[in-house]
């Protein structure tokens, strides 16, 4: 009967710690470099196509990203991952030379001296 | 003269501990806040925008201390910031243009291209082009919808769209179903142009959040908000010949939260006109009063936004031969004369909620309640109808995994309760009904995007039945939009509410039973289809679109008015398909700087199967050309400048229905002639404050020379103000003005 107990409180406690950790409209803030409306569009549809990503929103003025992502299906990284191929540095992940040189001319922000961060 | 000034406050004169960020408030000249201006640092893409009460905050910068803060239509500032907390910082109007500034016009009138519906969104400017003086004139000058005259003895103006006239058209407002019923014959007018933001006009089959009565299209009326309104707004308008109309706002900002607003508008036309002298009025002696009074409650922290608002309605009109006295020859044989007296009380309450952490999940709750009551007599016939209108909808948005994938879903019901005295006929009829809607919208980020909907409803005299709507939208290249939409319509008709120009006749009135529940006629249900397709070009470095529409609608079921035979109007059900095909092709372009053209050729072949045989629909030409120049004038330092607008409408024959029974000066050949009107309108916007337009309708003065046929004895065989193909008035012109205080 003790051990019963002991196995559900254990069950329990996991449960309570999946549930506190892994949230299924989780809102995470971050910055992407970037310039323009069309880069709006490619940031947007590259997070938006990652799998367990809600919905995004990137300010050009700010170039802060919001998104609203299940903590259950997809982790941060990844997100940073899919901008960066795309052409666009994250305070996590650099684009790829190549990727970057792929961007449309008026596209191409300024990555020496990046503008997030501060 | 002083090109600009630089103010620089320093509010707070403190040593400035280690703080990291910069704050300040953006004024003009007045000591007006500034709203959206933009603040940034120089060589960086650090910068952000002032709010409502020109207050910034911005992370301040290492090496770097010039800010760079601009405004349209002020002078770019740079600043150079040292150890500054709070700054004030004060732009001048731009009065020289010393930089080159590159802007892009929101055209007045345009197709968004990123929505999936055929929506055209002509806005305020728009509006203020011609003397749009209620909702029935706000279309002159859009191709899409035709405006014609209804019948020769109250001057209403009536709407088509895609060649079918406004009961096929699900006239919403603020996405409320509005005109509908009793109010069909007359509603548009009842809408004062003063009080419409914007209107946004659905080709094609609509959206099934909104029911299930739209066939040929929808059309959403917005209206001025208590929180974005001007505080004060008049305008005053008056014709030569005779007509006057007053408006006024007034909308007062009550905490951050709620604010209200009172609208009041009047019009009368008390002079007798008989240009003609067929001893009839070319337009009718009316008088209007409408005032409407609505609350806002925002709450963006939380998510909530909520409208409530009150209107109340009254409106006369008489129409008659010249010498008519209403209080002596009031249903008798001496003169012919009628009058309409209309009554209406409406009140709607919206209540809207964004989950703060979830934007893209919402709930609205929409509830109407309206009285409408129409008492009139034509001649000697009497025509009453009383109705009361109850509706309730509410809608959940959300998403299915992403924000591709969008959901509208919800509930309505409708209560309506009809009264009727038809000649000395009562009929009496209760429309209860209950619906769910389920809405899918799918949008792949690149070039496809649909929206299919599907809604059932159980009515007590449509019975139960399935509403689907589909749209798909496909961008073909950058810059081509290709649109497919269908959808299907059920509506029961008012009959003699929406067919009230029969009463100005003295036609026989017959219905043939169908055994159906409304006038013993079967409910319409019609199927319409259409394909449209938009380019967008280029041409010697200037922008411009052309789209080519074509609609098809196609009634399973369709109530005919029945005008064939000069002696009688019949009413019947007819299952045979008739014929409702519909193309435009519309071109905008912008050649020079402030000058934009629109023009647009449309054919339409409306035809139904009569009793007689299949004809063509009396009085809809086929063919119309449609053309507006509008040009303005640069803007002065005080904010003003000229606006000049040329509207040029043409119509090809119309057939005419047969009058070979009336005597021979009344009888009407069997096709009218082509038709063409101009109108023009100038605009001087004096400044910010204060405007006056001057322009003209008809100037081509072409009229119909013999409106009212068999005028000389209106209680004969011969009477019919029904057969009006062209205007009844001829040139008119106008004067007004509009002041506004922010």
């Amino acid at each position: 009967m003790k051990k019963l107990l002991l196995i559900f409180g254990i069950l329990f406690i996991g449960i309570s710690i999946q549930a506190q950790e892994k949230n299924k409209n989780a809102k995470i803030a971050f910055d992407v470099n970037g310039v323009c409306e069309m880069c709006k569009e490619r940031i947007e549809k590259a997070v938006l196509k990652t799998k367990g990503v809600k919905f995004c929103n990137w300010s050009i003025e700010t170039h802060q990203l919001t998104v609203i992502m299940d903590e259950r299906k997809i982790d941060e990284l990844t997100i940073h991952k899919n901008i960066a191929a795309v052409g666009h540095d994250t305070q996590k992940v650099k684009a790829t030379d190549e990727a970057y040189n792929n961007l449309h001319d008026c596209c191409k922000y300024d990555r020496v001296n990046p503008q997030f961060g501060h | 003269m002083k090109k600009y000034t630089i103010v620089l406050l320093l509010l707070f004169p403190f040593v400035v501990f280690s703080q990291k960020t910069i704050k300040g408030t953006i004024l003009d000249t007045n000591n007006s806040p500034i709203f959206g201006a933009s603040i940034y640092w120089k060589n960086a893409n650090i910068g952000t925008n002032s709010d409502e009460k020109g207050e910034f905050e911005l992370k301040s910068l290492e090496n770097n201390s010039q800010l760079i803060v601009s405004f349209i239509g002020y002078k770019t500032q740079t600043i150079l910031v040292e150890n500054l907390k709070n700054i004030n910082i004060v732009l001048a109007a731009d009065n020289q243009l010393e930089e080159v500034n590159i802007q892009t016009r929101t055209k007045s009138s345009n197709r968004p291209s990123y929505l999936v519906k055929n929506i055209i969104n002509v806005n305020k400017t728009e509006l203020l082009k011609a003397a749009c003086c209620n909702l029935a004139e706000s279309f002159e000058t859009n191709p899409s919808i035709d405006v014609n005259y209804s019948d020769a003895l109250t001057g209403t103006k009536q709407i088509k769209m895609l060649g079918l006239s406004s009961p096929y058209i699900q006239i919403v407002q603020e996405n409320i179903p509005n005109i509908r019923g009793a109010a069909q014959a007359f509603g548009l007018s009842f809408t004062p142009g003063t009080w419409v933001e914007s209107i946004q006009i659905t080709k094609g089959a609509g959206s099934v959040v909104n029911g299930y009565e739209s066939i040929t299209g929808q059309i959403n009326a917005e209206l001025v908000k208590p929180l974005t309104d001007k505080k004060l707004f008049v305008n005053a308008f008056s014709s030569f010949d005779g007509r006057y109309e007053l408006n006024t706002h007034f909308n007062k900002i009550l905490t951050d939260k709620w604010s209200s607003g009172l609208y009041v508008h009047g019009n009368l036309r008390n002079n007798k006109i008989d240009e003609n002298n067929d001893s009839f009025l070319d337009a009718p002696l009316s008088s209007q009063v409408n005032i409407m009074n609505r609350w806002q409650y925002t709450d963006t922290e939380k998510g909530w936004v909520s409208f409530f608002s009150l209107r109340y309605l009254t409106d006369n009109k008489q129409t008659s031969q010249t010498d008519f006295n209403p209080n002596i020859h009031k249903k008798s044989t001496t003169f012919w004369g009628s009058e309409i007296e209309t009554e209406r009380f409406e009140t709607s309450t919206k209540l809207g909620y964004v989950f703060p952490e979830m934007p893209y999940k919402s709930f609205g709750l929409q509830l109407a309640f309206s009285n409408h009551h129409q008492n009139s007599y034509f001649g000697l016939k009497d025509y009453k109808i009383k109705h009361q209108s109850f509706y309730a909808n509410v809608i959940f948005n959300s998403i299915i995994s992403d924000t591709r994938n969008k959901i509208v879903t919800g509930l309505n019901a409708t209560f309506d309760d009809f009264d009727e005295l038809v000649l000395n006929l009562n009929y009496s009829r209760n429309e209860k009904s209950v619906g769910a809607f389920f809405e899918y919208n799918y949008d792949n980020l690149e070039n496809l995007s649909l929206s299919a909907g599907i809604r059932v409803d159980s009515h007590n005299l449509l019975n139960t039945f399935i509403t689907p709507r589909l749209h798909v939208k496909y961008n073909a290249w950058e810059t081509g939009t290709l649109r497919f939409s269908a959808g299907r319509g059920k509506r029961g008709a008012s009959i003699f509410a929406e067919n009230q120009k029969l009463f100005g006749t003295n036609r026989a009135l017959n219905i043939i039973n169908n055994n159906g529940e409304f006038y013993g006629l079967k409910p319409e249900i019609a199927w319409n289809y259409g394909t449209s397709f938009n380019q967008k070009f280029i041409l010697f470095n200037r922008s411009g679109d052309v789209t080519i529409d074509f609609y098809k609608t196609i009634f399973n079921e369709q109530i005919i008015a029945d005008w064939e035979n000069p002696s009688e109007i019949l009413f019947y059900n007819e299952s045979t398909i008739g014929k409702a095909d519909s193309f435009q092709i519309e071109l905008n372009y912008s050649p020079i700087t402030h000058f934009s053209i629109r023009t647009a050729y449309k054919y339409q072949n409306i035809a139904n199967n009569y009793i007689s045989g299949e004809k063509q629909v009396p009085l809809q030409p086929k063919n119309r050309f449609f053309t507006n120049l509008f040009f303005e004038t640069h803007q002065t330092q005080k904010g003003g400048n000229w606006k000049f607008d040329f509207t040029y409408n043409w119509q090809s024959e119309q057939r005419i229905p047969d009058t070979s029974i009336y005597s021979e000066n009344y009888q009407l050949p069997l096709y009218s002639d082509n038709h063409s009107a101009i109108n023009a309108q100038i605009t001087n916007v004096f400044s910010p404050r204060f405007e006056w337009y001057f322009g003209g309708e008809n100037l081509t003065n072409e009229k119909q020379q013999i409106p009212v046929l068999g005028a000389n004895n209106p209680f004969g065989t011969n009477f019919d103000t029904s057969l009006v193909y062209s205007p009844v008035i001829g040139a008119m012109y106008y004067i007004g003005i509009r002041f506004n205080l922010e």
